[in-house]
This record gives structure tokens, C-alpha cells and sequence, in this order.
């Protein structure tokens, strides 16, 4: 078990990287607290695998260091960083069992063969694969090859971190809630340092304590699930996190006030205007957006029931805007829209302004 | 689900049927033709049954031959297997070294049977060729021409050099084939250097091996122009594989009977040997 110091590190595939643009990872600068669950959300092709394979020594960073309980690990193989990792790809070994799938790195580590029982089945039955010990892994199916996978990460218990990239993908959702269940009463058991890899921001707010979302090689805010709700700290956050994701409107500020179109939205204070004042925009959540007979005039293009709710798309000044209806509510027939004052953020290229005095 | 059945495909296979039956068929139907047939030359001949059938499986000189084939095609085995696995292993997987090795590798398969013979005999040779010489002044008395177990080992170290590529190539067609993940799987999980080979690498290669050992098992088997240029299976009959010995009996005797139906026996085990390494290795296969 370790904490797991991030510095400054940066990666590149290519050989000479030049601009921005050639580096898989910008400039990561994080500590993931020991005995922390956290999940990793981002788009696809912004540098989660390649983030988990440097912290497990799989690849080593283009600059940077990495301090697990503050000693530099960089240069230290996968092995000796001592670290469970379960891959987006599962991998087993065909021609083995599944009980020696999951004993081969306890044996390969020289563990005691009664030790190796004990922990295999205890694994196996987390993993709900008790009934296959002794097939060979190869006929398995798509499900159960992936947990297999997921049981080599999970048998060792003295690990300093487990990486979990992306690893219930093709796991059916009951299945896939029972094993995040047992992953966290593992967490609870063992204090293992977990990072969890999804694209599944339901996932991500139900496993983990602390979300981490990346964008582009970058990680761009971490955070509670609450805060990220509320408080995107940039607008992609804003539009990743949520379903569906933040209304984004280009404006212009004027103390505490901002304006689009011929509307005036009033602002919870004057936001702390950075110095070179760029693209402004302000950002609402569809759930702080209420729909009535009062407020700004709007266009309804069209309404989606989605069950539990409905979501109205409206259109105001030429804008998309998303609202959140409850499901036994109408759309009135002259409708007008109120941005809920708490639920509104302002950015400035895409990153979000405090609000100052 | 319906299949749809479409007559017009046989007429698509036929030009293949007929280029298979002029090349193999009936070529093999003449041999049949002889083999149970006797003839005294003006083209007259004579009945003979199952007569040459039964001299052959009773000949010494086949047995030896016979022996002495499948001697030799299990040393090649033994060695061009192991080694061409060592070197794809060791082959590089990326950069401009992929380029090189393979066309290195592929040099020697593209050489002509006899040109690698007529290499072969001169370089052994003690008077001029590099081999020979550098042997010999070396203080060691090796001499192809008069020691039977020289003459073995040049046309082994031959068959290797010529032929250990194409074990290579096939297997390392199935490395390159591994995904990245199972090597960085590996080495999460601890896995040592043999274990990396015992339950990725070897599981990988199981489809071309097969390959490999069967291809060089029946060419070996039917060995005839390399040691046939350099020994001329000698000394004495030490090197005379079982397609020497055919040739010499049809064309060299022009026992035509005898040599029609030790090559019907040859192909037939041939094809019996090739479906046992088959079955056994296919088997073990789907066992795992
Ligand atoms: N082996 C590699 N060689 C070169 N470029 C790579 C390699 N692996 C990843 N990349 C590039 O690095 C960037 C980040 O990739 P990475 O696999 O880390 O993304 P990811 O966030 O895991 O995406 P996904 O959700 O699709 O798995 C991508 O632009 C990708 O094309
Ligand atoms: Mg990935």
C-alpha cells in the first residue's frame, strides 16, 4: 500500500515531440492519497491507459518522476513497483486453467502452494467462477474471461496499488454491480490504493471517493462527485459529467451581470475577471434550469421522455438549451425559462472563474 | 437459416480438377501401372500383381534406406525446430533490424536445391573449399568424400542452413502476432522468462509449428537433390536416402517394376507419417 506521487510527469509516444500536440500525457502533477479509491473518467484516446501504464512501470515517462511513500520509483522495473493491474484487454492464459490463471502470479512470487489455495478461492468465489476451477480458460466465454482477468489483479493482497483499466466492459450490469460491490468491500478490507479506469461516469461516482477527469493529456479537475456536479471547473467537465451534460452559453459579463442575445441573466457575484479577458461563456446545469410562464422567452424543439424524467430542448436567442422536467409535469404552452442563480458557473476559455467580491 | 445451393461453383473448381489430375493423378495411376507389371523392354509388358510389392517390403537395401531416411529426418527435426524457435525469438520485433533479419532469413530458402548442393560440395571440399581446408589445417582429418560420418554431418549442417529460416520465419510470423497486452500482463504478474515462453509465446506458436514440422518432415523425407549433388550417397550407400535409391533402381537399373512400387510404399508413408505427426499434434493441441 502506497501513495503514489505523480511529478510533473509527461510522455510521449514518438520520438522527438516537439508541440503540446506530440505528448499522450501533458503535464500530470498529482498524488493519489494511500488507501484512496479513485476513478479515472475521460473521453477515449486522452491518456488514461497510458497514465495507469506509468504509474505500474509499463512505460517509462518522457520526464517526470514517480514516488511511491515519497522514494523515486522511476527506474524501477513493473516487478519491483510491486503493483496489481487488470487491462482494458483481457488477458488470459489460454492454455491454463482458470485456477492457475489466477495462481500464476502468487506462484510466479514464490508464494506457499496452501497460501495460493486459500487466496485462489477466495478470489474465485468474489469472482463468481468457483464452479470452473479446473476448466481450461481457453472455451470461457467473453464475461467470464474478463473476470478471470480481473481475479489476477485481485488475489495478491500485498499490493501497493491495483490499476483497473476499464475492466467490467463486457460484464452484464447486475454482474458488473455485485463485482464494484466486492471491490469496494475489498477497499474497505485491505486499504489497497485503487484507480479505476471507466467511461461510465455512473460507474466512476458510484466506486470511487475522488473523481479524476482527464481531457486531452491533462487531468482537468478532481474531485468529489458533488463538486464535479456542481462546480465544473472546465466546460468539458461540465458536458462529460451529467446526462445530459451542461448548457454552454457564449456571453458577454458586465459586473454581475451577463449578457447573450437581448436577455440579462443575473449573476451570484461579479466574476474574478482574468486579465487577458478571453471567451466568456456561462455554464448551467438542465436540473437549475426551470421551465414556466415567466422569464425568457423560449422555443421548444423537442421533448424526450426518457422515464424517469423528461428532457426539454429548448431553444433560446439561437441556443441549445437543455431542461430537466419532472415526469408529471407539462410543458406550458407559452414557455418562458429561469436560470436558477446557485447553478450558474462562468468560464473563461473554458476554465471556470472564481467569483470575487 | 436457408443455404443457397449454387451448382455453378462445380464449374469454377473444374480447370482446378483438371490441372490436378494431369500433374498428380494420373502421373500417379502410371506408377500404379508399372508397379504391378514386369517388362523385358520393347514395350511389352507382362502381369506381375503384387510380386514387386513384396520383393520391396522384404528388400534389405529398402529397409536400410528406409532407416536411414527417417535417421536423418528426425536429426534435422531435432535441431532446425529448437534452433528456429531460439532465433525468432531473438529476431527484433520493430525498428530497421526487422527489415534485415527477415531478408537475411529468406536468402538461403530462395537458393536452388542443387546450386545449395554445389555450394555445400565445394565448400567441404579438403583441396579448395574454405570449409575443408580451414578444417584440415586445423589438424582435423575431415574428408566428406571417404568418411561416412563427415559425409552425414555436412549433409545435416546443409539441410540446417538451408532450411532452419523457414522454421524461423513461420514462428515468428506467430510472435509477432501477440498482442502487447499479454507481454505487459506477464510482467504484472511476475512471470520469469520461461514462463513468458512456456504459456504465451509456445501457445502461439503451436499452429505454425505444426506447420513447420510437418513441411520439413515430408521434404526432408523426400530429400534427393542436395546430398545427391554433394555425396552422390556415398560414401558407399552412407548418405543414399530413399529417393536416391529410387532413382538409382529406375533410372540408374531400370527396374521399373521395383521402383514403381517402392514408390507407391514411399507415398504411402509418407502420408501415413504425416497424418500421425498430425493427429498427435492437433490432438495435443485440443487437449490443452
Ligand atoms: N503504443 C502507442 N504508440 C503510440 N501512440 C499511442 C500508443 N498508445 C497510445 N497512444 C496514443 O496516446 C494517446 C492516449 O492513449 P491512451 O491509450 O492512453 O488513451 P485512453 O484514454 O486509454 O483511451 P481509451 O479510452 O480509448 O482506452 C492516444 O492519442 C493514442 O493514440
Ligand atoms: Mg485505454
Amino acid at each position: 500500500m502506497a501513495r503514489i506521487e505523480l511529478d510533473h510527469i509527461r510522455h510521449a509516444y514518438g520520438p522527438n515531440p516537439k508541440s503540446d500536440a506530440d505528448y499522450a500525457l501533458k503535464e500530470v502533477h498529482h498524488t493519489w492519497e494511500d488507501g484512496g479509491a479513485y476513478a479515472l473518467l475521460g473521453p477515449s484516446g486522452c491518456g488514461k491507459t497510458t497514465l495507469l501504464n506509468i504509474i505500474s512501470g509499463l512505460i517509462h515517462p518522457s520526464h517526470g518522476q514517480i514516488l511511491f511513500n515519497g522514494q523515486d520509483v522511476t527506474d524501477l522495473s513493473t516487478q519491483e513497483r510491486n503493483i496489481a493491474q487488470v487491462f482494458q484487454f483481457p488477458v488470459i492464459y489460454d492454455t491454463m486453467t482458470v485456477y492457475d490463471n489466477l495462481a500464476f502470479p502468487l506462484r510466479n512470487r514464490g508464494v506457499a502452494e496452501a497460501d495460493v489455495d486459500r487466496k485462489v478461492r477466495e478470489t474465485l468465489e468474489m469472482i463468481d467462477l468457483a464452479d470452473w476451477v479446473n476448466k481450461k480458460a481457453r472455451g470461457l466465454t467473453a464475461d467470464q474471461k474478463q473476470k478471470i482477468s480481473l481475479g489476477r489483479g485481485l488475489v495478491r493482497s500485498d499490493v501497493n496499488a491495483i490499476l483497473f483499466d476499464e475492466p467490467l466492459t463486457v460484464i452484464d450490469p447486475h454482474m458488473k454491480w455485485i463485482l464494484r460491490s466486492q471491490l469496494k468491500e475489498l477497499h474497505r478490507r485491505f486499504g489497497f490504493t485503487m484507480v479505476y479506469v471507466t467511461h461510465d461516469q455512473t460507474e466512476a461516482l458510484t466506486f470511487a471517493q475522488k473523481v479524476v477527469v482527464m481531457y486531452e493529456g491533462e487531468i482537468v479537475q478532481i474531485g468529489t462527485p458533488s463538486e464535479l456536479f456542481e462546480r465544473p471547473k472546465h466546460t468539458f467537465v461540465g458536458y462529460f459529467i451529467g446526462s445530459p451534460g451542461m448548457n454552454v452559453v457564449p456571453v458577454e459579463i458586465e459586473g454581475k451581470q451577463a449578457r447573450f442575445g437581448g436577455q440579462t441573466v443575473d449573476l451570484p457575484g461579479a466574476p474574478d475577471m482574468p486579465a487577458a479577458k478571453g471567451r466568456m461563456e456561462l455554464g448551467i446545469r438542465p436540473e437549475y434550469v426551470r421551465l414556466g410562464r415567466e422569464g425568457m422567452p423560449v422555443s421548444i424543439a423537442k421533448v424526450e421522455d426518457i422515464g424517469r424524467h423528461k428532457i426539454v430542448r429548448t431553444q433560446l436567442e439561437g441556443q441549445e438549451i437543455a431542461v430537466i422536467l419532472a415526469e408529471d409535469e407539462d410543458v406550458p404552452a407559452d414557455p418562458h425559462i429561469v436560470f436558477d442563480t446557485k447553478g450558474i458557473n462562468v468560464y473563461a476559455d473554458s476554465w471556470r472563474v472564481a467569483w470575487g467580491g | 437459416m436457408d443455404k443457397t445451393w449454387n451448382n455453378k461453383a462445380w464449374f469454377m473448381v473444374l480447370p482446378v480438377l483438371l490441372l490436378v489430375a494431369f500433374s498428380a493423378v494420373i502421373p500417379l495411376m502410371t506408377v500404379v501401372n508399372y508397379s504391378v507389371q514386369d517388362t523385358f523392354g520393347n514395350n511389352q509388358f507382362f502381369w506381375a500383381g503384387t510380386e514387386w510389392y513384396q520383393e520391396m517390403l522384404h528388400s534389405e537395401r529398402f529397409h536400410t534406406a528406409l532407416l536411414r531416411n527417417l535417421l536423418f529426418s528426425f536429426t534435422i527435426l531435432a535441431i532446425e525446430v529448437p534452433l528456429g524457435i531460439l532465433i525468432a525469438l531473438n529476431m527484433p520485433r520493430k525498428g530497421w533490424g526487422v527489415p534485415v533479419c527477415l531478408v537475411l532469413m529468406a536468402l538461403p530458402l530462395l537458393i536452388p536445391w542443387n546450386v545449395v548442393g554445389t555450394i555445400w560440395q565445394v565448400f567441404g571440399r579438403v583441396d579448395i573449399g574454405l570449409l575443408g581446408r580451414t578444417l584440415s589445417q586445423l589438424g582435423i582429418h575431415y574428408n566428406y568424400v571417404q568418411n561416412p560420418l563427415h559425409a552425414w554431418i555436412t549433409v545435416i549442417v546443409m539441410d540446417v542452413w538451408h532450411w532452419t529460416s523457414l522454421v524461423v520465419l513461420l514462428c515468428y510470423a506467430g510472435l509477432v502476432s501477440i498482442p502487447d497486452a499479454f507481454y505487459q500482463a506477464a510482467k504484472i504478474d511476475g512471470a520469469s522468462r520461461w514462463a513468458i515462453f512456456r504459456y504465451i509465446q509456445l501457445p502461439k506458436m503451436n499452429r505454425v509449428l505444426l506447420i513447420a514440422v510437418l513441411l520439413r518432415f515430408m521434404d526432408s523425407f523426400m530429400i534427393y537433390t542436395e546430398p545427391f549433388v554433394v555425396t552422390g550417397g556415398g560414401p558407399g550407400n552412407s548418405t543414399t536416402f530413399l529417393s536416391i535409391d529410387l532413382v538409382k533402381m529406375a533410372v540408374g537399373q531400370f527396374d521399373l517394376g521395383p521402383a514403381a512400387a517402392m514408390s507407391i510404399i514411399y507415398f504411402l508413408i509418407i502420408l501415413a507419417l504425416s497424418w500421425v505427426f498430425y493427429t498427435v499434434m492437433t490432438s495435443y493441441d485440443a487437449e490443452r
